[in-house]
């Protein structure tokens, strides 16, 4: 056991685990932040996908003590209120059944949009190929990461008007 | 069970209609309705009453108004992404006059009142449909009829709307929160005579409304089997035989303990009910990753039983076999096979065949479990509670009356979660271990001890006459349970039919898969179809077409047959044809094809479009997609989600997911060996239209999915020339030039 104080979620949070801990398990029991799935533990579903220093990683393949000081944002952390233009386009196009892969998609789809705010059909599937939705949810989801990036804009020329 | 068969929820009991609103006074001056069940259901109505607050009007154990103007439902089944946590309560809501967005939808724990919980076969439409809204018309009745006595006026002067009762006469209006106290006095109004609202002045349904959960869903809330946690939770993983049956010989438990965070580990001897609590290793531990770690230094040695040899070679050896010598068990005989295939101007055959699949719900099975000697209390993400409390009553001795039931959302279900070892794993585990634990199963668990949907093998014959029409059908089914329904399509649509049906032994855990049996039989039918169509050099629409006839409705054999009506059938087949612009002229290497089929009370046709490169890449282009499931949707977002996704279930099971069989284990370990579809491969476009019809509304869970695979299967044969007959299709060279 050894101790690791993380950044999650704009929080110092210190735990005390073994270090080959996986993140995933690190956020499930010790932090609480149940929102980051566990799926398949080979980083082959990406329900696990959080931001480590901005970029999207499986948490299920990431030990604890390789984490450092870079910042961790999971789903909890991905906005304040839940009113992330992904999360409200998903809520508005209605884009999960079980809903357990979402957070996942959620959080590979925002990385995508912070780099890319206006993807096409092609950058979407390219960024989105490594997460499974088992129930079929795919259409739905290119056309929430649309619906993001149209909702992103309209506030952004909001924003800009003001 | 037959893992080939829709499974048979416990249909809701018989109801005496007279009992079925039977009205129960209580002290408090609360109200409540008796309940579905005649049985304990007051008892349970009498609960559920001491737990409302006083004075909230509480008409029936699904509907509880607050006096603080709160509108509290039940959704009384599990949701596993089927969506019936949204679209019973819209049920509900629709009659009661209740605006959705003031509308708190509760899950409901395990309860007799509730009737039967399992969400299976896809049966929650069709059992809900009209109790749910004769329970929300009952209630706004009581409601109008409070206001009407205020105001000292006719009820039938008062309307509801949005949950406000008027006196348009007078302008007089009163919200329901005003109206809570009074109406919790009424008696309840008999349901049988309660006049449902004409569907033309439907609100709610047949509009696209979000899932309840939503919010939860994106903000990463706790929510799912997985995220829950107890006090005092410890957690447990659980190894069994890889080989179906074995038994724990000896385990070095001793060592287990002593590893970091490990709290506790011991065998578990288990029954010999290969669906139920199989033998194993639990190890209890401080966190899931301490009990996946002690996990790795197991050494088990396994007794592995009678089994250890059986492999997919083997059994397809033993399928062979079966169909060279041509003796099966007949289940169908329909005129002189022999005599139509000797007149038949051409005969075709073909051998299909398909693997063993898993369910693969991304969320692997878990449950956690408090249990003593005599109490048990569950929370588990599941399909079907009733079978986890049974299981638990059965294996640990533990009165029913006992047993607590709380149900989790579910990652995914398709049938997997009807199935109750994962609870009683955990049951038994807390028991033994005198603690509460989770039991979190990983992917490598969950692929390999998988309720499997059943490979099978098909050996067909088919003869056209010289007009082009199918005119002879010989199928010898060789499966791994149960066997061939006399009804399977085409039964009953041809004249001449012989149908074989042989099983072969096996120690293989199986269970109901989406649309059991219909998720492949519909492959190997519809692509048979097909190639008999070619084989007459005739369209294989106009060939469908022509099978379905003028017949109207064909009755099922037997008690349990279930009639065919060919009418709603040709219709959602006629529809596609014109909505997919069948027939249209495509490049070599794209092409259509056509397939249909009922289940489940469904009648779904599917045009699928692909294009195939030289060098055998599929894509698919385009699903149009017609069902018809009667006269009303109820959640039109939730339906089309439920047809696009079992669009990509079907093509995502088809395309590329077989689990391999040797020395009796599965061979695949993980997601790297099984591959599900991936967003690239989706198809690129589904269209989705329903066909409303005057018949009742049901369920859409299952019956989408088992037309895809033919209808791809076909469009692939129209733009390579190459036939699918074994699935996956990933086997099959379509390389084309």
């Amino acid at each position: 056991m050894a101790k690791f104080t993380l950044q999650v979620n704009g929080q110092s949070r210190t735990v005390d685990v073994a270090p080959e801990t996986p993140l995933l398990w690190v956020l499930r029991d010790q932090l609480d932040l149940v929102g980051t799935k566990f799926g398949c533990g080979i980083g082959q579903c990406r329900a696990c996908t959080v931001h480590i220093g901005g970029q999207p990683v499986q948490a299920c393949m990431t030990p604890v003590s390789g984490v450092g000081r870079k910042s961790v944002v999971t789903i909890e952390g991905l906005s304040a209120d839940g009113t992330h233009p992904l999360q409200k386009a998903w809520c508005e196009l209605d884009v999960a059944q079980c809903g357990y892969c979402q957070s996942g998609q959620l959080m590979a789809a925002s990385a995508l949009l912070a780099e890319n705010p206006k993807p096409t059909d092609e950058d979407i599937d390219n960024a989105m190929a490594g997460n499974v939705c088992r129930c079929g949810t795919y259409l739905r989801i290119r056309a929430g990461i649309h619906r993001a990036a149209e909702l992103a804009t309209a506030s952004t020329s909001k924003e800009a008007a003001k | 069970m037959n893992p080939y068969e829709a499974p048979t929820p416990p249909t809701m009991p018989e109801l005496d209609r007279r009992d079925f609103l039977r009205l129960t006074s209580f002290a408090g001056g609360g109200l409540i309705l008796g309940s579905f069940l005649k049985t304990s259901g007051d008892l349970q109505a009498a609960e559920i009453a001491k737990t409302a607050p006083a004075g909230d009007f509480t008409p029936n154990a699904f509907i509880r108004l607050g006096l603080d103007g709160s509108i509290s439902l039940i959704a009384p089944r599990p949701d596993s992404g089927q969506g019936v946590k949204t679209s019973l309560p819209m049920l509900l809501a629709e009659d009661l006059e209740a605006p959705w967005q003031s509308v708190t939808v509760q899950m409901a724990d395990l309860n007799a009142i509730y009737g039967s919980q399992s969400a299976g076969g896809s049966t929650s439409t069709p059992t809900f449909y009209t109790l749910l809204r004769q329970l929300g018309t009952t209630a706004r009745i009581m409601l109008v009829e409070a206001a009407a006595q205020t105001w000292g006026v006719p009820a039938n002067e008062c309307v509801a709307e949005a949950a406000v009762v008027h006196h348009r006469a007078s302008k007089r209006s009163l919200a329901y929160r005003d109206l809570v106290a009074k109406a919790a006095t009424l008696p309840v109004p008999d349901a049988k005579k309660a006049v449902l609202k004409d569907p033309k002045d439907f609100k709610l349904l047949g509009r696209r409304i979000s899932g309840v959960d939503n919010q939860k869903i994106v903000t990463g809330q706790n929510l799912f089997g997985l995220d829950f946690k107890l006090p005092g939770m410890t957690y447990a993983v659980f190894e069994k035989c890889p080989v179906f049956g074995g038994k724990v010989v000896s385990a070095n438990i001793d060592r287990i303990k002593t590893l970091p965070g490990v709290k506790d580990a011991f065998i578990l001897e288990g029954t010999s009910d290969l669906r139920g609590l199989m033998p194993g290793v639990a190890i209890i531990a401080d966190s899931t990753w301490a009990a996946l770690s002690a996990r790795r230094q197991l050494k088990i040695v396994w007794n592995e039983g009678t089994r250890a040899n059986d492999s997919w070679n083997n059994f397809t050896q033993q399928a062979q076999a079966l169909a060279a010598k041509g003796t099966g068990n007949v289940v169908r005989k329909d005129g002189d096979i022999d005599a139509a295939f000797a007149a038949a101007s051409k005969t075709v055959e073909g051998a299909y065949s398909y693997p063993f699949i898993s369910h693969a719900n991304l969320e692997p099975q878990n449950c956690t479990a408090r249990v003593t000697a005599d109490h048990a209390e569950i929370w588990a993400p599941t399909q079907n509670p009733g079978a986890g409390a049974d299981m638990v009553s059965k294996v640990l001795g533990i009165p029913k009356a006992n047993i607590t039931v709380h149900i989790l959302r579910a990652g995914g279900g398709f049938g997997r979660r009807l199935s109750a070892d994962f609870v009683i794993e955990a049951a038994a585990i807390a028991q033994k271990a005198g603690v509460p634990v989770k039991l979190t199963w990983t992917r490598e668990d969950d692929l390999r001890h998988d309720h499997f949907r059943p490979g099978g093998f098909h050996f067909l014959k088919g003869g056209v006459d010289a007009s082009g029409k199918i005119t002879a059908w010989r199928n010898h089914t060789v499966l791994f349970a149960g066997g061939l329904s006399a009804d399977e399509f085409p039964s009953r649509f041809i004249p001449n039919h012989l149908g074989l049906s042989s099983v072969i032994e096996n120690s293989i855990p199986m269970g109901p898969w989406r649309a059991p049996g219909s998720c492949v039989f519909s492959f190997v039918y519809q692509s048979f179809i097909d190639e008999l169509a070619h084989a007459a050099g005739r369209d294989p629409l106009a060939v469908r077409l022509e099978i379905l006839g003028d017949h109207g409705t064909l009755p099922g054999t037997g008690e349990r047959g279930t009639p065919y009506n060919a009418a709603r059938m040709k219709a959602v087949v006629k529809l596609v044809a014109e909505k997919s612009g069948w027939g249209k002229k495509l490049p070599r290497g794209q092409g259509q094809g056509i397939a249909f089929h009922f289940s489940h009370r469904g009648y779904i046709a599917q045009v699928a479009e692909v294009t195939v490169s030289k060098t055998g890449e599929l894509r698919v282009d385009r699903v149009v997609c017609v069902s018809d499931v009667g006269s009303q949707i109820v959640n039109l977002s939730g339906a089309e989600n439920q047809v696009e996704g079992s669009i990509v279930d079907g093509l995502s099971a088809a395309w590329r997911q077989e689990l391999n069989i040797e020395r009796g284990r599965i061979v695949e370990a993980n997601f790297a060996e099984y591959q599900l579809l991936r967003m690239p491969d989706a198809p690129r476009k589904i269209e989705c239209h329903f066909l409303l019809s005057d018949n009742p509304p049901t369920g859409l869970g299952e019956p989408v999915l088992p037309p895809l695979a033919p209808a791809v299967a076909n469009a692939i044969f129209a733009a390579t020339g190459k036939r699918i007959r074994q699935l996956p299709f990933s086997k099959t060279d379509i390389s084309w030039s």
